[in-house]
């Protein structure tokens, strides 16, 4: 039985292994069509070599996926996939370089154009009309219609948006008498708002995701505060509100940036991390760095008599990125 | 075995002259000639691994609480499409190799695409006979700058919902429109309506890779129909004759070579090198954004642009004529595709050169050209660079708000100034061969007249 087996072993090895010497596929007087190259034993022998860790590669990378909870999984996949795609690749380009015949042969670019094709096809485009009397209007017909059915066919693409109702851009939540809550659903109380840093509200029972609910508050000092006539009374004992939206192209207001050391560093700032538009809060949030066009829209804040924050009405422009009807109306409650 | 698998092809297709006409279709040797090639494989890649993608990503905006392995996240509100991404890189065996494939294979598309279009220009390979060809690649890089925003934006972790936020604001700031199409798209104010997600899904994975593989099909075929240009490289090349490598068996294991290396050398990157983290960057929501963030480096000259725009919205009376990220967000791409698009029409102008050319140029032969291209490269490049003062800021502490006037400064100033270099270091080198040519020469004639061979 053994014995049997090692014989079959090495008539496989022999079929496998042996070199076969080519017979001579054409008659003698042909020419060849590729050259013949003399033999490279050793650039055989390397590509097959790589060829083989290959074949380990890729049967490891099966190996890898079949065994659960080993540590690095990605990094053993990537590796062995990676690895095994390099190496044959590696085994092709030296078979490209040193196993077949690099000819460099010469050939004809194609002819830059057929004179007589292209008269061929204009005259049987305009031969082809002979029994038309009426071709411009023909022409026109044909244009009407592949147009109107061009328009029919783009018609339904309006059921993807509201495309002429603009008021919901003017949208927005907020109106007089709504709680300040945080993210969890807690009211603010006016009294937990400190200076020198920057909180997040929402209007409460509204949706958070809505573009016009997130507000960004801070309370500033009396003395910072420098509010034009038009939010005059928008401040509640120094805490101010704004739309947390930038005004620029529609990110959240992420940073506060407050001076270190008042006298030599900027004044308190609100600034949007996307392309660092940055709003001044003491004067109802206008430009003062960055790309935004328009000032953040602000929230007027009372205090009710339990001491939790409210709005006292609805912002003073409608939120988000400027469009073209931004500035037409004000922001709807 | 070969010769009864021809025969019987053949018989069933009538296709051998064709075949043994491709066989020996001839490809000229340059290394730069390779660039296309690797992009090519690069949409293979992508191809592959998305699909794998697909058989787990979820295109649901459904809010979901996270209960998966990765524990900083768990009991968090998300989106079922994050959640989805978070189980694709944690759950799904080999899910994360691949993911991390496709995004590699994405950064790598694109640049081989630029790198390809850089070849292209600064040879003038896209002159007649290959306009048509030069467009149809032009437009293959603008689909594919879009299908690969997408595409991280499908992921809904943080940093695609800032990156879909800045979208929405840019196409709001079309004139006239702006609004009216947002809408659409989204289907109302951002974040847009539930079927916003399966709209950008069915567009990353079935419109923009089908339009691109059309327009890729396309190309190729006016690429082998004109044939390849080619370089002077000895005597034997000619703007009639060709001079190259055949497609079999000189071409072949080469190219498959190259596809194989591209392929490994990507999922080496996604094995070993981790890219965007998404579990780092957490569910989005409207509400937050992050410090620092950035996108994917292809759309890294849009965001210089938006943030060196000053404050300005131009307005006609209450109307809101170009909100401000218009400039940045569509004004500016335009400008620089459409210098793309327009410059073999632009060059034919001024040059009056209307012959067929299928040699290539070297750089220095065009100075004119390469001096404009050279321009808009460092034009679009120091627009690119701004859009990481950022993080210049961070890591060397230049603030921030001066670096912006330096480049604000520098975008008009530097273009001009590195045209004329390069024109004159064109010039140079052209002269420089010149004297060379004329010395070889000299030498030459001197053998000739038998002299000792050494000039004097």
């Amino acid at each position: 039985m053994r014995e049997r087996l090692r014989t079959a072993a090495v008539v496989l090895g022999l079929l496998v292994l042996r070199r076969r010497r080519p017979e001579p596929l054409l008659p003698a007087e042909q020419e060849p069509i590729v050259p013949e190259g003399s033999k490279q034993p050793r650039a055989e022998l390397l590509a097959l070599g790589l060829l083989l860790f290959a074949v380990v590669c890729f049967a490891a990378f099966v190996a890898v996926y079949a065994l659960d909870r080993l540590p690095r999984q990605t990094q053993l996949l990537g590796l062995a996939l990676g690895l095994g795609l390099l190496s044959l690749a590696a085994a092709l380009i030296v078979t490209a370089k040193r196993l077949v015949v690099t000819e460099e042969l010469e050939d004809d670019y194609p002819a830059f154009e057929h004179p007589e094709e292209q008269e061929t096809i204009v005259r049987t485009a305009e031969e082809s009309g002979s029994r038309l009397t009426r071709r411009r209007l023909f022409a026109l017909g044909l244009g009407a219609a592949g147009g109107t059915l061009g328009l029919a066919l783009l018609a339904p693409l309006a059921s993807l948006g509201p495309v002429i109702d603009m008021n919901p851009f003017y949208r927005v939540p907020w109106r007089r008498g709504r709680r300040l809550i945080d993210e969890d659903g807690r009211p603010y109380r006016a009294s937990e708002i400190d200076e020198g840093t920057f909180y997040t509200a929402f209007p409460e029972g509204a949706d958070k995701e809505e573009l016009g609910s997130p507000l960004v508050v801070v309370r500033l000092r009396q003395s910072e505060l420098d509010l034009p006539p038009e939010n005059a009374g928008y401040a509640a004992r120094g805490i101010v509100a704004f739309s947390k939206i930038c005004t620029h192209a529609g990110c959240a207001i992420a940073l506060y940036r407050t001076p270190l050391y008042p006298p030599a560093e900027p004044k308190p700032a609100l600034v949007c991390p996307c392309h660092y538009s940055t709003f001044d809060p003491a004067t109802g949030g206008t430009v003062i760095f960055g790309p935004a066009g328009r000032k953040l829209p602000m929230l007027p804040l009372t205090i009710d008599r339990r001491g939790y924050l409210r709005a006292a009405g609805t912002f003073d422009g409608p939120v988000g990125p400027s469009w073209w009807g931004v500035r037409n109306r004000g922001a709807k409650a | 075995m070969i010769r009864k698998l021809v025969r019987f092809i053949d018989q069933r297709s009538g296709t051998a002259p064709f075949v043994r006409k491709t066989l020996r279709y001839l490809f000229p040797d340059h290394w730069s000639f390779l660039l296309g090639e690797v992009a090519l494989y690069c949409f293979i890649v992508l191809v592959a691994t998305g699909t794998y993608l697909a058989l787990f990503y979820t295109d649901s905006t459904a809010d979901v609480v996270y209960h998966g392995p990765y524990v900083p996240l768990q009991g968090q509100h998300m989106t079922e499409a994050y959640r989805s991404v978070l189980d694709i890189s944690f759950t799904v065996k080999a899910g994360l190799l691949i993911r991390q494939t496709h995004h590699w294979a994405a950064d790598l598309f694109v640049a081989s695409i630029l790198l390809h279009l850089l070849r292209v220009f600064f040879t003038g390979a896209y002159r007649k006979p290959r306009e048509l060809t030069y467009w149809l690649g032009l437009t293959i890089l603008t689909v594919t700058l879009l299908e690969g925003y997408i595409g991280y934006s499908l992921v809904d972790d943080l940093l695609s919902g800032m990156g879909l936020a800045i979208g929405n604001g840019v196409a709001l700031s079309i004139p006239f429109v702006g609004a009216n199409l947002a809408a659409l798209i989204w289907g109302g104010p951002f974040p847009g309506t539930s079927a916003f997600f399966p709209r950008m899904y069915i567009a990353h994975v079935f419109l923009f890779p089908a339009l691109i593989a059309v327009l890729l099909t396309a190309h190729l075929s006016l690429v082998a129909l004109k044939h390849h240009t080619q370089f002077r490289q000895s005597r034997r090349e000619s703007e009639r004759k060709i001079v190259g490598v055949p497609t079999f068996p000189g071409q072949t294991p080469r190219s498959l070579g190259l596809l194989l290396a591209v392929a490994g050398l990507l999922v080496l990157l996604g094995g070993l090198v981790q890219i965007n983290p998404i579990w780092l960057w957490g569910p989005f929501h409207t509400y937050i954004s992050t410090n620092g963030a950035q996108p994917d480096w292809y759309l890294g000259w849009l965001i210089g642009a938006l943030r060196l725009m000053p404050s300005w919205d131009w307005t006609v009376g209450n109307y809101t004529l170009v909100p401000n990220p218009f400039w940045g967000g569509v004004a500016f791409p335009l400008v620089v595709f459409g210098f793309l698009y327009l410059w073999p029409w632009l060059e034919r102008k001024v040059s009056g050169d209307r012959a067929v050319h299928n040699l290539l140029d070297r750089p220095r032969d065009a100075p004119w050209r390469t001096a404009v291209g050279v321009a808009m490269l460092v034009w679009v490049f120091l627009i690119f660079m701004a859009g990481a003062s950022d993080r210049v800021f961070v890591f060397f502490g230049i603030s921030y708000g001066w670096q912006i006037w330096v480049y604000r400064v520098a975008i008009f100033v530097a273009p001009p100034v590195a045209a004329f270099i390069a024109h004159r270091v064109c010039v140079e080198l052209r002269e420089g061969e010149r004297v060379e040519q004329g010395r070889e020469r000299a030498i030459a004639e001197a053998r000739a007249e038998g002299g000792a061979g050494e000039p004097a």
